[in-house]
């Protein structure tokens, strides 16, 4: 039992982290009927957003360190950081302790950004043109993006941890009568499980109770009435993939303590964050979420040792085994509606 | 015998044989003779260096570059000669490689065995290497070797710590300095009965493909045979990026101890995860719970940031030795480029003297004199000690270190502590041990 209550805690995070790439990938499509490959690259930018903000409240100027001989025996050279210039060094380190939390407020508009230049420099470009040539260039964007990051940041892990009261983990197993240590969950998966939560919560609650959202919804329904009632669809509509670049963003900034940010981890999520998004079902926001915390529970599941006694490898094939199953009994996926990338 | 009347047909297969001659190789083409592949021409001899320049790697195969540049540079005379100074052979004079003037050509091999191939197979056919080296990963540096054994040209591995390279899957042509899975579990494992005490129980978390497995195997079997017990060996895929599926389940194992047998980015996401899981703070069968990492480098080390800090591991080499050698190779390499080398660096760098320094003992670039000189040859100097160059696998053998993570760093590159330097005779294997089994040398191949 604590090992099943263990599994499902473990894919919360990852469904979340999940959840929200596939949500802007299905704002995008549903709204624009763009199939979004360089969405991967959002969520890597996002989490390089992360990276940047750390570095910049870091920003130093150099001190020679006389006592203290560098690796060819000169002089160590130490960097101070201008922030503890500004609030000393205790306040200054508790500022760069909490860089990741604090650079959502960098991120939103950084990202934001990007999506307009996205989709008014390169994307709207292609809104009449096949799904395949919508693919094609943004996968190409997303290469390009990730090749850029590597060149600015190199190809290794950068650190970038969580504020230090979130270290260590949090005993369920104690909580809930079992041996303690049985059932442990990092404190940051906790906040980025109940983060995640809140920017679904708020994109749903933005589309239902307000009227841009109304109107993107009824521009989702049917685009072509709405223009004729006068509404400036498009203009909408750019805005959603700014929010839903902001949406990857986020799911980037916050992620990055989990794993250290690399340019190749948006390509890590992508694929997986189109089988999301197809299980859920092609421009369903709701399916979007539910088969991202639903995949991501089976991935941790299915990675257990008992499992893979059983059926080696299958933590490997269980996310597409699943794909194939759903789309074979249910070829529009969990929620999909009709009509939908259908001819 | 008059050229004053060409035919058509003449002229047809005229240009068809000269044609044919172009398209050869060049180590197949009548100047490429001399007996072997891409025998030296002229004043200058071309050397291949393939490294990976993109993908996950990219940064390693930076400072591989870096090394291979700088070896370039003091075998032709220039910079401050380096390890040249403090090498026990004195064949090299810094006037290039039997007087002719090193040169180099570079590949990248993505840290893909066909991409490496290519750029290998490329090199040796194309620019006439005369030595391919370099690499960072073993299924790449088995790859390359096998092609440079069927080429004719001499292999000299990078950063490849896989039992294979050397074992099953050795070459006549190739030639490895780095050490390898066997040597590390040789070492590590009483660093940890003194530390850890011999009745632990651990868990192995493996990279799923051949470097994981041959690292498994010798840390598992060097730690049992002093008393650990192995609960569990789990396989995770090599492209899984979260680990907390994997890493939340050792607990409930009762285990006190997870050995990460992963490389490169595999390792700073496993063990970034491990320490997230708060696994150190635990108190497992009345022990501190602990993790231990093989293989480590710097490279990663600092991808890892402060989760390092007190896990043990083993590397090849180390910027902070104080031996004359390493202390002659850090001030060359920082002095140029401004900070100390990676060990990736350093094996590089010595490959490509070693290299050198056989073919001026040989006298020939002719791959099988090469063989015959670098074969049982022993040496001092390089930074590693007394090493020799076993003629059964044409592995090094040399002390190993066992490092650790620095509790107080002072700078990015100042992240890992030598605890112990394991001497060789405690890491030195019979050429025939099952670890090593399978596959045998074969002969050296001259090529051409």
């Amino acid at each position: 039992m604590d090992a099943i209550i263990l599994q499902i805690l473990n894919g919360l995070d990852k469904g979340s982290a999940y959840a929200l790439i596939a949500l802007g990938l299905t704002l995008i499509f549903g709204t624009l009927g763009v199939v979004n490959f360089a969405h991967g690259a959002l969520f890597m930018i996002g989490a390089f957003c992360a990276v940047t903000f750390s570095k910049m409240l870091s920003f130093s100027h150099t001190i020679i360190d006389e006592t203290q001989k560098d690796f060819l025996g000169n002089p160590l050279k130490v960097d101070v950081p201008y922030i503890h210039d500004l609030f000393g060094q205790a306040t200054g380190n508790a500022i760069i302790d909490w860089a990741v939390p604090l650079s959502i407020l960098f991120t939103i508009p950084v990202m934001i950004g990007i999506g307009f230049v996205m989709e008014r420099g390169l994307i709207k470009h292609f809104y009449k043109r096949p799904h395949a040539d919508q693919i094609l260039v943004t996968f190409g964007l997303a290469i390009v993006l990730q090749e850029v990051i590597k060149y600015f940041y190199g190809a290794n892990p950068i650190p970038t941890p969580a504020p230090a009261v979130f270290a260590g983990s949090f005993d369920f197993g104690a909580m809930l009568g079992f041996d303690a240590n049985s059932i442990i969950y990092p404190y940051w998966r906790l906040v980025y499980f109940a983060f995640s939560a809140l920017i679904i919560g708020a994109v749903f609650a933005f589309l239902q109770f307000t009227t841009f959202g109304m109107v993107v919804r009824a521009g989702m329904a049917d685009r072509e009435t709405v223009g004729l009632l006068g509404i400036n669809i498009d203009k909408r509509f750019t805005i959603m993939f700014g929010i839903a670049a902001a949406v990857a963003g986020l799911a980037g900034v916050m992620y990055a303590p989990i794993n250290s940010p690399n340019y190749h981890m948006g390509m890590d999520f992508l694929v997986l964050s189109f089988v999301v998004v197809v299980v859920g079902g092609m421009g369903s926001l709701p399916g979007a979420v539910l088969a991202g915390f639903l995949l991501g529970i089976l991935e941790s599941f299915a990675s257990m040792a008992a499992v893979l006694e059983i059926i080696p490898g299958i933590n490997q094939i269980i996310i597409y085994l699943v794909a194939i199953i759903i789309l074979l009994t249910r070829p529009r996926g969990l929620m999909g509606r009709k009509g939908v990338m259908e001819e | 015998m008059s050229f004053s009347n060409p035919t058509r047909r003449g002229l047809i297969k005229t240009g068809a044989v000269a044609s044919a001659g172009l398209a050869l190789p060049t180590y197949l083409r009548a100047d490429g003779h001399a007996g072997f592949t891409n025998a030296p021409q002229g004043s200058t001899v071309t050397l291949g260096f393939n490294v990976p320049q993109s993908g996950p790697y990219a940064d390693e195969g930076a400072d591989e570059l870096r090394a291979y540049e700088l070896a370039v540079e003091h075998l032709n005379g220039g910079g401050d000669g380096g390890l040249m100074n403090t090498f026990s052979s004195d064949a090299l004079k810094g006037n290039g490689i039997l007087g002719k003037k090193v040169e180099y050509v570079t590949g990248d091999t993505q840290t893909k065995s066909d991409a490496a191939r290519a750029s290998a197979k490329s090199m040796i056919e194309k620019d006439g290497a005369v030595m391919v080296t370099g690499g960072s990963s073993s299924g790449v540096a088995v790859a390359v070797q096998a092609l440079c054994q069927e080429a004719g040209v001499i292999f000299m591995a990078g950063l490849t710590h896989s039992n294979d390279t050397t074992g099953k899957d050795k070459r006549a042509n190739g030639f490895r300095h780095f050490f390898n899975s066997y040597m590390s579990g040789a070492a590590l494992a009483p660093v940890l009965a003194a530390n850890y005490g011999t009745d632990r129980k651990a868990y192995h978390l493996t990279a799923d493909y051949n470097w994981g497995y041959t690292t498994e195997e010798a840390v598992r079997s060097s730690t049992e045979a002093m008393g650990w017990e192995t609960v569990a060996a789990v396989k995770t895929p090599l492209t899984q990026t979260d680990f907390s599926a994997y890493i939340a389940p050792v607990l409930q194992s009762g285990a006190d101890v997870l050995v990460l047998n992963h490389y490169g980015g595999n390792m700073v996401n496993s063990l970034t995860n491990a320490v997230q899981f708060g696994l150190r703070d635990k108190l497992v069968n009345d022990k501190n719970f602990e993790i231990v990492v093989p293989l480590y480098s710097r490279l990663m080390a600092k991808g890892a940031g402060a989760n390092v800090k007190g896990i043990f591991g083993s590397t090849n080499w180390h910027w902070s030795l104080q031996d004359e050698g390493s202390k002659a190779f850090v001030k060359s390499f920082g002095t140029k480029y401004g900070f100390p080398p990676s060990q990736a660096a350093h094996t590089c760098y010595v490959q490509a003297l070693l290299y050198a320094d056989a073919v001026e003992r040989a006298g020939s670039f002719n791959p099988c004199a090469v063989v015959e000189a670098l074969e049982d040859f022993e040496f001092d100097g390089m930074g590693n000690g007394k090493t020799l160059y076993r003629g059964a696998d044409h592995q090094c053998f040399k002390d190993v270190l066992v490092v650790k993570g620095k509790e107080n760093p002072t700078s990015e590159f100042d992240l890992l502590e030598i605890v112990e330097v394991t001497p060789v005779e405690q890491v030195t294997y019979d050429p025939d041990h099952p670890q090593m089994a399978g596959g045998s040398l074969g002969s050296c191949n001259p090529g051409a």
